[in-house]
């Protein structure tokens, strides 16, 4: 423990910026791949334990598309558009055999794809830490904001993810899609009754939640190295994430994530040894006092 | 901002059922622990493969850890991803005593099994109040806390390391563990014994209280049970199985490493579960046998052992949508009520 280093950071202004942005790029990264983890939960009521392998699958599809087209915004695109379409033929092919049976079921076929999505990409991109590089446009002096350092990249993550967020639950409240979405969530026969195709709205949802877990990676791909089983530990922070948040909402999502990244970042300082037992000590503590989570609806 | 959330389910959460029937004979499970447990030591006479002897020690610690967490699943339907930290807690507590203090090796293991009681009754004690998948997550919360904890208090358990330098291991009525058939003798007789203890425990009164509790726990509670006690009760006996689990494996690798209190032994366990299956008794051990066996066998034939370990979990989940046991106990009754039909 190092409680020094930490109220030291607190009292001064430059470090309180460069931790603080360094929480909130791993939050955003987390709110990301939580968000699809929340809604495929909320529509379809999976638990996704695949989560982490889109958002692995993103980073590499955006680093090999970036290597061949040496497009940054082509190498996104790739990302976000690979992961959906992934998303799409895994829940159709797979994931949607599996809804009448029991919740262990669903997560023998995620854990049995966990495996072999870490083994495709062991396969095909070789089991060594990789890296994209920072592209050529965003290597420029990082600015900085009251003495602390803050790289351009880092303002391009928060704000995509910010602009993530913001259609997404403007999308899911106001557009006739979100309604439909939202309808499936709540009562699927009565909605498929109506002559909506519900398969392709479930579909419809893992392929989204694919994308934004992909599109997360894709964005992490500069600033991380890639290797296969990435995703675990994303996929298992993302996980505390949702159940902080609450399973099920955005709002949480967004909250129990920026809660997360900052507590690694400042927890970082304070306790290095001991910051992962913090999210769980807090994880812990949110469930007992409320169960459903800060955001989530109480259940019965 | 919107919230996508159904109405809660009442089925949201459906676990099999371990069948129900009646005891033809009370003293029957006695006897064939018995035969398993002379078929088991004379293996050793009749095979002087050392392999094949530490993968019945390795079956001994996984099976009880299994076994005990079916008691919760599949019994109680208290489904714990979390289960792990349990198999962790008595491979370090067992450990360290050892390390630490030189106790004999009957006592270290009840004080081992002393400090996983009352740790598993003060987590059990926050955890239970919780229901089906809350119960889930904070279980897993709890496990990845002890594990940070080992990681982080290094000075103590060895922190990513794990417990090193041997486990000593002083000779105690004329047995010596550091033996290797000593060593499995012990560790078959801890399996045999365990499974007859919770065997009984499944067939007691208290076994069909837990079966009662899964299937309508509001009407255990009108009938007058202590619904919070019960599920208290088996979580820290359950507890105490896997930590014998966790013994056993701390004896067989003489050590302790951070990876017995990972969440992924909890997932192990719960995937052999359904691997096996959960509505019989020995599904667990069934499922123990064939993944461990899986493991060995694919790790052996290829580097990318996780596509075909993948692959053959797809086929129980998506082909048989049910564990061995559970397949094989179902296309028996169907073929004897066919049977039966016809004459």
């Amino acid at each position: 423990m190092d409680i020094d280093a930490l109220t030291g950071c607190l009292a001064s202004a430059s470090c309180l910026v460069t931790q603080t942005t360094s929480g909130l790029i791993i939050g955003m990264l987390l709110f990301l791949v939580a968000v699809g983890l929340t809604l495929i939960f909320g529509v379809l009521k999976v638990v996704n334990f695949t989560h982490g392998a889109f958002y692995m699958f993103g980073a590499y599809f955006a680093m090999t598309a970036y290597q061949l087209t040496g497009s940054f915004a082509l190498a996104m695109l790739c990302g976000a558009a690979g992961t959906a379409v992934l998303g799409l033929v895994f829940e159709r092919v797979f994931m949607s055999r599996v809804y009448g049976a029991n919740v262990l079921m669903q997560l023998l076929v995620c854990y049995a794809f966990v495996l072999i999505f870490d083994d495709i990409v062991r396969f095909i991109w070789g089991p060594e830490f990789k890296s994209m590089g920072m592209p050529a446009a965003f290597q420029v002096a990082p600015l900085f904001i009251a003495g602390g350092v803050v790289p351009p990249y880092y303002l391009l993550l928060i704000g995509v993810a910010l602009a993530a967020a913001v259609v997404l639950g403007i999308g899911l409240a106001q557009t006739r899609i979100g309604k439909v979405v939202r309808a499936a969530a709540q009562n699927p026969g009565m909605v498929s009754a109506l002559g909506i195709n519900t398969g392709l709205i479930y579909g419809g949802v893992f392929a989204l939640g694919g994308m934004l877990a992909g599109l997360a990676g894709a964005l992490a791909a500069p600033v991380r190295s890639l290797t296969p089983g990435m995703g675990f530990s994303v996929l298992i922070e993302s996980f505390i994430v949702t159940v902080i948040g609450g399973m099920g909402s955005i709002l949480g999502a967004l909250v129990g994530a920026l809660l997360i990244g900052l507590i690694r970042s400042f927890g970082s300082l304070g306790f290095p040894l001991f910051t992962e037992g913090l999210m769980y000590l807090f994880m812990v503590i949110v469930l007992v006092l409320r169960p459903a989570g800060l955001f989530g609806r109480e259940v019965a | 901002m919107t919230e996508v959330q159904a109405e809660p389910a009442a089925d949201a959460l459906r676990t099999p059922r371990v069948e129900t029937k009646s005891r033809h004979w009370p003293y029957l499970d006695i006897l064939i622990a018995l035969a398993v447990f002379l078929a088991l030591a004379v293996l050793p006479l009749l095979s002087g493969s050392k392999a094949l002897l530490d993968f019945v020690i390795r079956c001994a610690a996984m099976g009880l850890f299994a076994t005990s967490l079916n008691l919760l699943v599949g019994y109680t339907g208290m489904i714990s991803f979390g289960h792990g930290m349990f198999f962790g807690l008595g491979a370090y507590g067992f450990g360290l005593i050892m390390q630490r203090t030189g106790m004999p090796v009957p006592l270290a293991m009840v004080v081992t099994l002393a400090i996983t009681a009352v740790v598993a009754t003060i987590i059990g004690a926050i955890c239970v109040r919780l229901k089906e998948i809350y119960f889930a997550f904070v279980t897993l919360a709890f496990q990845m806390l002890i594990h940070s904890t080992i990681l982080s208090w290094s000075s103590f358990t060895g922190g990513d390391q794990g417990l090193r330098g041997g486990i000593p291991r002083p000779v105690f009525l004329g047995i010596d563990l550091s033996n290797h058939v000593h060593l499995y003798l012990a560790s078959c007789s801890l399996l045999v014994s365990g499974l007859l203890a919770m065997r009984q425990i499944a067939q007691s009164p208290f076994g069909y209280t837990m079966r009662m509790i899964r299937d309508n726990e509001m009407r255990a509670r009108f009938i007058g049970i202590d619904v919070w006690r019960a599920k208290l009760a088996i979580f820290v006996l359950a507890a105490l199985f896997a930590a014998i689990g966790g013994i056993i494996m701390a004896l067989f690798v003489s050590g302790a490493y951070p990876e017995f209190a990972y969440w992924t032994i909890s997932g192990e366990g719960i995937f052999i579960n359904m691997l096996g299956g959960v509505t019989t008794f020995l599904g667990p051990m069934v499922g123990t046998v064939l993944l461990l066996t899986l493991n060995d066998t694919v790790t052996r034939l290829t580097e990318y052992h996780g596509i075909v370990l993948g692959i053959v979990i797809l086929f129980f989940a998506i082909g048989l949508r049910k564990g061995l046991m559970d397949f094989v106990v179902e296309w028996y009754a169907h073929r004897r009520d066919g049977e039966g039909g016809r004459s």
